[in-house]
C-alpha cells in the first residue's frame, strides 16, 4: 500500500517579486520581518517542489522581530489543519534561523491560531529545545530537514 | 541538401518528425518552418485539412515553455525559439483561422509571459495576415485588448511624479504596453474599423457619460482610476497612429471633455494676464482634464513626428479645434496649477503637463498667438519665482520650461525661441535678484537647468552666472567673509560641475571660456588689498578648481593669453622676486629657502590659481619664463605649498623633448635637481661633507640634509608630484627619483635618518614619520589624481605605465624587505609595496602572485590596525580575492591557507569599512572551494569569525556572513 500524500493537491502562490534593498551606507540596517523573511522564503516544503512561500505558509507579514530585546517571532500556516508535515516545516525554520543569526536571538516558532487541529501541542513541541534537539538526532528527520532547506529543486 | 527542400521531397515528414521526435528538436526546426510552408501552399493548395492538422501541431507549443537545463551545450534561447515559434505561425496567412483565436485564448491566460508572447504574435500576425483576414476577429481582438489594458495593475497615481512629465503610461506593465501596441498596428492597419468598435464601446462611453462623477482624484475609487487611465491609454494610442485617427478622436471625444471643464472657446486677447488671480472659468475635474492632456500628448507627438513630413495637411479637423480652444485651454491648466493648496499633486501634475504640451506644439500645425506662448510661459516662470516652496509644482514647471526649451531648439522654432528668450533672460536675473526670497541653491539649478536646455540660451545664461562670479568674489576680496560662505561655494561647484561639463560638449564657448578666466586675473589684478578675512578654504578651493575646470576647456590658443596673463599677475607680486638680476643670482649662489613662507592672503590665491592655470594647459603652451617658474614652484614647494609641487608635476609631464625656443624637459630636470638649495641649518650637510657648508640639492633635502624634518618631508611630497609627472609620460628620469625615494627607505637612508638625532627617542619619532611619507610619496605616483595630472589635465600619459613601474618596483622592493634589519623598515617597505600593488591592474599582479601574496597579506595586517588606509586596504583586498579566484594561482593558495584565513578572519570584523568586511566573507566563501584535507583545520576558526559576523549592524555583510557559514558549514566535496 502506498501512502498518499497529506495534501495532494495544494494551492501554489505566485512568488513575490525580491525586493531590492537601497545600497545607501548611511541606511537603517537592523533586522527587519523582510530580511528574516528573505532566509525561510525559499525553504522547500517537505511533500512538495514549491517553496513555503509559493505555499503561502509564509508571508512577510506573519513574522515579528525586536532587535532590542533579540527576539523573533514566526507564525507559520500549515495548508491544511491535520498536516502532519507541521513540526517538519517548524524544525525547518529553526534550523535555518538557527544558522542566520547569532545565538543571542531568541526564536519563537508557532503555526498560527487556528489553522491547526493541534495547534497548542505543536506550538510546545516547536520550541522544546529537547525534544527540537532530540528530533534532529534521528537521521531520516535530520536528512528530510536537510532536503528541505539546501533543495536545488525550486 | 537544404533543409527546406528536404522537407519539399517528403511532405508527410513534418506530421511524422513532432510525434517521433522531442519538443526541442521540432522547436529548431521552427526556424526552416515558414520557408517550408511557402512549398506546401504550393503542393496543396488553401487546403483547410491539412493546414489544419499542421497547425494543430505547431499550436502545442505555443508558449513556448523552455526548461532546458542551463548547463547543456544548446546555443539556443527560449527568445529565439519563441521568435522562430512567431514566423512559423505568420508563415501563411492560411493559418489565421486556427491562430488568431488561440491567441485570443491564451490571452486570458493567468501567466504573464503566455500573455506578452501572445500578443507579440498578434502584432506580427496583423501584420502578416493582412486587413481583410484579421477583420473577421476584430470585434474579439478589440475587446480582449481593452480587458487587459483596463485591468493593468498600475495604478495611475504612481506615475505623477517630477520624472514622469516626459510620458504618461504604462511605464512598468509589460503586458499593457504590449497591448497598446497591438492596438496601434490595427489602427493604422484598419482605422475605420477599429475607431468604430472605440467610440461605440459601451465601457468607454461609460466613462464619458460618468465622467462628471471624477471630480476629484482622492475620491475616485481604484478601479475606476485604472478605467480612465485604460481610456487614457487607448484613445492616445489611436490619436497618435494616423492624422485620420486623431480626427475622428477629436471629434468624437474632444467637445465632451471641454464642455465637462466648463471651457469655452476664448480669444487670446481676452483678460489673460498670468500675475492675476486667474478667473477659475472652467469646472474642477480629474477625469476630464486627466483624458484631455493624454490626448493633446499623444496628438502633439503626432504633429511633431509628422512635423518634417511635407505631405502632411496643416488644417486637419483636430488643428483647427485646438487652436479654438488653446487659449482656454491655457488658462484653466494655469488655474489647475495656481489653486495652491486645494489642489491634489495630481492636478498640478497635469495642469504643468498641459502647458508644457500646448507650448510645444509645431507653430505650422498650431498657429498660436504669440500672446498665449507668452502667457503660459510667463505662468510657469511665476511658478518657479513664487512657488519655490512647493517642491513638486516648482520641479514640474522647471522642467516644463526645459522641455519646451529644448524643443525649440531641436526643432528651429524661431518665432518662439524669441518669447523663449525673455523667459531665460528672467530666470538668469535670478541670481543678481536681492528681492527674490528663493533659497540660492534653486536660483542656481533653474539657472543652469535653463540654460543647458540649448546653445543659444546657454550663451545668455553663462555671462549670468560669471557676473554673479565676479560679484561674491569681488565681495570676498574687497570685504572679506561677510555671508554665508555655501553659496560662493555652491555658485562655482554649480558652474565647475553643470554647466562647464555641458560647455564642453558643444561648440562655439571657447571665447566665453576665455574671456571669464581673463576677467577673474584682472579682477585679482586690480584688487592689490585683499580683506584679512578673505582667508576662507571651500571658496579657495572652489575657485581653484573652477579655473582648472575652465582653463581645461579652453583651446589652445587661449592657454597662451592666459598663461601670459597669469604669469604677469604673478610676477607682480613681492614673492616673486625673479627679475633678471635675481635669475643669475639663483644661477650663481641657488635657491635661498631660510625664510619661512609667509605669503599674505592675496600672494597665497595669486600663487594657487597660477598653479591652477598650469596644471590645466596644453602640453603646447608656451611659458613666458620657464627657468623663473621652475624656480617659483621649487621654492614654494619647498615651503610646503603642494599646489606648487603639482604643478611642478604637470609641467616636467608636459615638457616637450625639443621645444622651439622653449626649455626642454632635460634643462628643466637639470634646473629642478641641481639647483642648489641654501638653508640657514644644514647640519648634515656638514656631516657628510657635501658641497659648501650651506647648499644642497633637492635630494640631499630629501636624505635629511636639513635638520628641518619639515623641509625634509616637504621636499618628499615635492619630489613625489615630479615623480608622478615623470612616471606617467614614461620618462626614464623616474628612475632617479626612485632611487632616491628607495635610498630614504633603505638601512643607509634609514640611517642617515637617525643618525643625526640627539634624543633617541623623539628622533625616532620623527624620522619614523619621515618614511611614512617616503612610503605615501609611491601612493601619489601610483594613485590617479582627480586634482591634476589627468586626461581633463591634458597630461601625457604613457599606455601601461603601471605596469611597467610594478615590474620595475616589485624586485627592488622585495630585496630590500628582505636585507631590512628592523621591523618598522619592514613596515614601511610592505607599505609602499601595497601602494603600488593595489594601483596597478589586476592582470599584471596576478603574474607574480606567489612572490606578492606574503607580503600582500602582512600589508593588509598593517592597514587594519587604523583607519587612515582604508581605501587601500579595499584595493589589496580585492587584489587577494583575485588571487584566490585565479586558477593559475591556486597552488600558491593552498601554500598559504592558514595565513591567508588568519588574515582574512581578522579583516571580517574591521569596524571602519563596511566594504571591506563583505570582501573579506566573500574571499573566505572562495577558500571553502579549496581541497577539503587543507582547509579543514581551519574550519573552527573561520566559522567563529563568521558567527560573529552574523550580528554585523550592516545587513549585507550579515547575508554574507551566512553564505559564508554555509560555505563552510556543508562539507567541502573537493579532495
Amino acid at each position: 500500500m502506498t501512502l498518499g500524500l497529506i495534501n495532494a493537491n495544494p494551492v501554489v502562490h505566485a512568488k513575490k517579486e525580491r525586493v531590492a534593498r537601497s545600497e545607501d551606507p548611511h541606511a537603517d540596517d537592523a533586522v527587519d520581518p523582510l530580511e528574516i523573511y528573505d532566509h525561510v522564503r525559499d525553504i522547500r516544503d517537505p511533500e512538495h517542489p514549491y517553496s513555503l512561500e509559493q505555499l503561502s505558509v509564509l508571508s512577510e507579514e506573519s513574522i515579528t522581530v525586536d532587535e532590542k530585546l533579540g527576539r523573533i517571532l514566526i507564525m507559520f500556516t500549515p495548508t491544511i489543519q491535520h498536516c502532519s508535515m507541521v513540526t517538519v516545516i517548524g524544525l525547518c525554520l529553526r534550523e535555518k534561523l538557527k544558522d542566520c543569526f547569532p545565538p543571542h536571538f531568541k526564536v519563537d516558532i508557532k503555526v498560527a491560531p487556528g489553522s491547526h487541529a493541534d495547534e497548542e501541542s505543536v506550538n510546545k513541541q516547536l520550541n522544546d529545545k529537547e525534544r527540537v534537539a532530540a528530533a534532529l538526532e534521528n537521521p531520516n528527520l535530520r536528512q528530510l530537514v536537510d532536503e528541505c532547506l539546501y533543495s536545488s529543486e525550486l | 541538401m537544404p533543409l527546406f527542400q528536404w522537407y519539399h521531397s517528403h511532405p508527410s515528414f513534418l506530421k511524422q518528425f513532432s510525434v517521433t521526435y522531442g519538443w526541442f528538436i521540432v522547436s529548431v526546426h521552427f526556424f526552416h518552418l515558414h520557408l517550408l510552408m511557402k512549398k506546401l501552399r504550393d503542393l496543396y493548395g488553401p487546403s483547410d485539412g491539412i493546414v489544419g492538422e499542421i497547425f494543430d501541431t505547431l499550436g502545442r507549443y505555443f508558449p513556448i515553455h523552455f526548461t532546458h537545463p542551463k548547463g547543456e551545450d544548446v546555443d539556443v534561447t527560449r527568445d529565439e525559439l519563441s521568435r522562430a515559434l512567431m514566423f512559423a505561425f505568420t508563415s501563411t496567412p492560411l493559418f489565421e483561422p486556427f491562430a488568431i483565436p488561440l491567441l485570443l485564448e491564451k490571452l486570458s491566460s493567468s501567466l504573464p509571459l503566455a500573455k506578452i508572447d501572445a500578443l507579440k504574435y498578434l502584432s506580427h500576425c496583423t501584420l502578416k495576415y493582412g486587413a481583410d483576414r484579421m477583420e473577421k476577429h476584430a470585434v474579439a481582438i478589440w475587446s480582449s485588448l481593452r480587458n487587459i489594458v483596463f485591468s493593468s495593475s498600475q495604478e495611475p497615481v504612481l506615475s505623477f511624479d517630477c520624472e514622469s512629465v516626459d510620458g504618461i503610461g504604462f511605464s512598468d506593465d509589460d503586458i499593457a504596453k504590449e497591448a497598446l501596441t497591438v492596438l496601434e498596428k490595427l489602427f493604422m492597419q484598419n482605422s475605420v474599423l477599429f475607431l468604430n468598435l472605440i467610440v461605440n464601446d459601451e465601457d468607454i462611453n461609460l466613462i464619458f457619460d460618468n465622467i462628471n462623477s471624477y471630480m476629484n482624484f482622492s475620491n475616485i475609487s481604484l478601479q475606476s482610476k485604472r478605467k480612465i487611465h485604460g481610456v487614457g491609454c487607448i484613445l492616445a494610442t489611436a490619436a497618435r497612429s494616423t492624422v485620420f485617427s486623431c480626427n475622428r478622436i477629436f471629434e468624437s471625444f474632444f467637445p465632451c471633455l471641454m464642455n465637462t471643464l466648463g471651457i469655452s472657446i476664448l480669444k487670446p486677447s481676452d483678460n489673460m494676464s498670468p500675475s492675476g488671480k486667474h478667473a477659475v472659468s472652467g469646472t474642477l475635474n480629474f477625469g476630464a482634464l486627466y483624458l484631455s492632456v493624454i490626448v493633446l500628448e499623444a496628438c502633439r507627438d503626432l504633429t511633431v513626428g509628422s512635423a518634417q513630413v511635407a505631405s502632411f495637411p496643416t488644417h486637419e479637423t483636430f488643428c483647427c479645434m485646438l487652436e479654438r480652444f488653446s487659449a482656454s485651454l491655457a488658462r484653466d491648466f494655469i488655474s489647475y496649477v495656481g489653486r495652491g493648496n486645494e489642489t491634489s499633486m495630481a492636478d498640478v501634475f497635469l495642469g504643468v503637463k498641459g502647458l508644457q504640451i500646448l507650448a510645444t506644439f509645431p507653430g505650422s500645425f498650431l498657429s498660436m498667438p504669440e500672446s498665449l506662448l507668452e502667457y503660459i510661459l510667463t505662468a510657469l516662470v511665476s511658478i518657479i519665482t513664487e512657488n519655490f516652496q512647493g517642491t513638486l509644482s516648482w520641479n514640474l514647471a522647471l522642467k516644463a520650461l526645459v522641455n519646451v526649451g529644448s524643443y525649440i531648439e531641436k526643432y528651429h522654432e524661431s518665432k518662439k525661441e524669441i518669447s523663449y528668450m525673455v523667459v531665460v533672460e528672467k530666470i538668469g536675473s535670478l541670481l543678481t535678484a536681492a528681492k527674490c526670497m528663493m533659497p540660492y541653491s534653486r536660483k542656481l539649478e533653474a539657472v543652469s537647468e535653463v540654460g543647458m536646455s540649448g546653445r543659444n540660451y546657454m550663451l545668455k545664461v553663462v555671462p549670468r552666472l560669471e557676473e554673479a562670479i565676479f560679484t561674491n568674489l569681488s565681495d570676498l576680496y574687497v570685504n572679506g567673509y561677510m555671508g554665508p560662505a555655501e553659496n560662493t561655494v555652491r555658485l562655482l561647484e554649480c558652474y565647475t560641475n553643470k554647466v562647464l561639463p555641458w560647455i564642453n560638449n558643444s561648440e562655439g564657448f571657447d571665447e566665453v571660456l576665455h574671456l571669464f578666466v581673463i576677467n577673474i586675473w584682472n579682477q585679482i589684478e586690480c584688487c592689490k588689498h585683499f580683506s584679512t578675512r578673505t582667508e576662507e578654504k571651500d571658496i579657495f578651493e572652489a575657485t581653484m578648481k573652477t579655473m582648472k575646470f575652465a582653463v581645461s576647456n579652453c583651446s589652445e590658443t587661449s592657454h597662451n593669453a592666459i598663461v601670459q596673463k597669469a604669469y604677469a599677475v604673478v610676477s607682480s607680486c613681492h614673492f616673486f622676486s625673479w627679475n633678471e638680476s635675481a635669475v643669475n643670482h639663483v644661477e650663481m649662489r641657488g635657491l635661498d629657502i631660510s625664510h619661512e613662507l609667509k605669503l599674505s592672503i592675496r600672494d597665497r590665491w595669486v600663487l594657487s590659481l597660477f598653479a591652477s592655470v598650469i596644471m590645466a594647459i596644453h602640453p603646447q603652451t608656451r611659458l613666458p619664463d620657464v627657468r623663473a617658474t621652475l624656480w617659483l614652484f621649487m621654492e614654494m614647494l619647498l615651503k610646503g605649498h603642494v599646489p606648487s609641487a603639482q604643478a611642478l608635476g604637470s609641467l616636467v609631464n608636459k615638457f616637450g623633448s625639443k621645444a622651439n625656443g622653449q626649455s626642454t624637459l632635460d634643462e628643466a630636470m637639470d634646473i629642478i635637481f641641481n639647483t642648489s638649495i641654501s638653508h640657514a641649518d644644514s647640519a648634515y650637510g656638514i656631516s657628510m661633507g657635501i658641497g659648501d657648508k650651506s647648499t644642497m640639492n633637492l635630494a640631499d633635502l630629501c636624505f635629511g640634509a636639513s635638520n628641518s624634518r619639515l623641509l625634509q618631508i616637504n621636499a618628499i611630497v615635492g619630489l613625489a608630484w615630479i615623480g608622478k609627472g615623470l612616471l606617467m609620460r614614461g620618462h626614464e628620469k623616474v628612475k632617479d627619483i626612485v632611487m632616491i625615494l628607495l635610498e630614504c627607505l633603505s638601512s643607509k637612508g634609514g640611517r642617515h635618518l637617525r643618525q643625526d638625532s640627539g634624543q633617541e627617542n623623539c628622533e625616532q619619532d620623527v624620522s619614523s614619520s619621515v618614511m611614512t611619507y617616503v612610503a605615501d610619496a609611491f601612493h601619489i605616483m601610483m594613485s590617479d589624481s582627480e586634482v591634476c595630472l589627468s586626461r581633463r589635465y591634458h597630461a601625457n600619459i604613457r599606455p601601461l605605465y603601471k605596469q611597467r613601474f610594478f615590474s620595475t618596483m616589485m624586485p627592488m622592493l622585495q630585496a630590500l624587505i628582505i636585507k631590512s634589519d628592523s621591523l618598522f623598515q619592514r613596515s614601511v617597505l610592505c607599505r609602499a609595496l601595497a601602494y603600488i600593488m593595489s594601483e596597478t591592474p589586476l592582470v599584471a599582479v596576478l603574474g607574480e602572485a606567489k612572490k606578492l601574496t606574503p607580503v600582500l597579506l602582512d600589508a593588509l595586517l598593517m592597514f587594519s590596525k587604523d583607519n587612515l588606509d582604508k581605501d587601500t586596504m579595499y584595493s589589496l583586498l580585492l587584489l587577494l580575492s583575485g588571487i584566490l579566484t585565479d586558477k593559475s594561482s591556486q597552488e600558491v593558495v593552498i601554500e598559504n591557507a592558514h595565513i591567508i584565513i588568519n588574515c582574512l578572519t581578522r579583516m571580517v570584523s574591521y569596524p571602519h569599512m563596511m566594504l571591506v568586511r563583505e570582501t573579506a566573507l566573500q574571499c573566505l566563501v572562495a577558500m571553502s572551494m579549496l581541497p577539503h584535507s587543507r582547509i579543514y583545520p581551519l574550519r573552527t576558526q573561520v566559522l567563529q569569525a563568521v558567527s560573529r559576523a552574523l550580528d554585523d549592524p550592516k545587513r549585507s555583510v550579515r547575508l554574507q556572513a551566512v553564505r559564508c557559514r554555509q560555505a563552510w558549514s556543508s562539507s567541502p566535496v573537493t579532495t
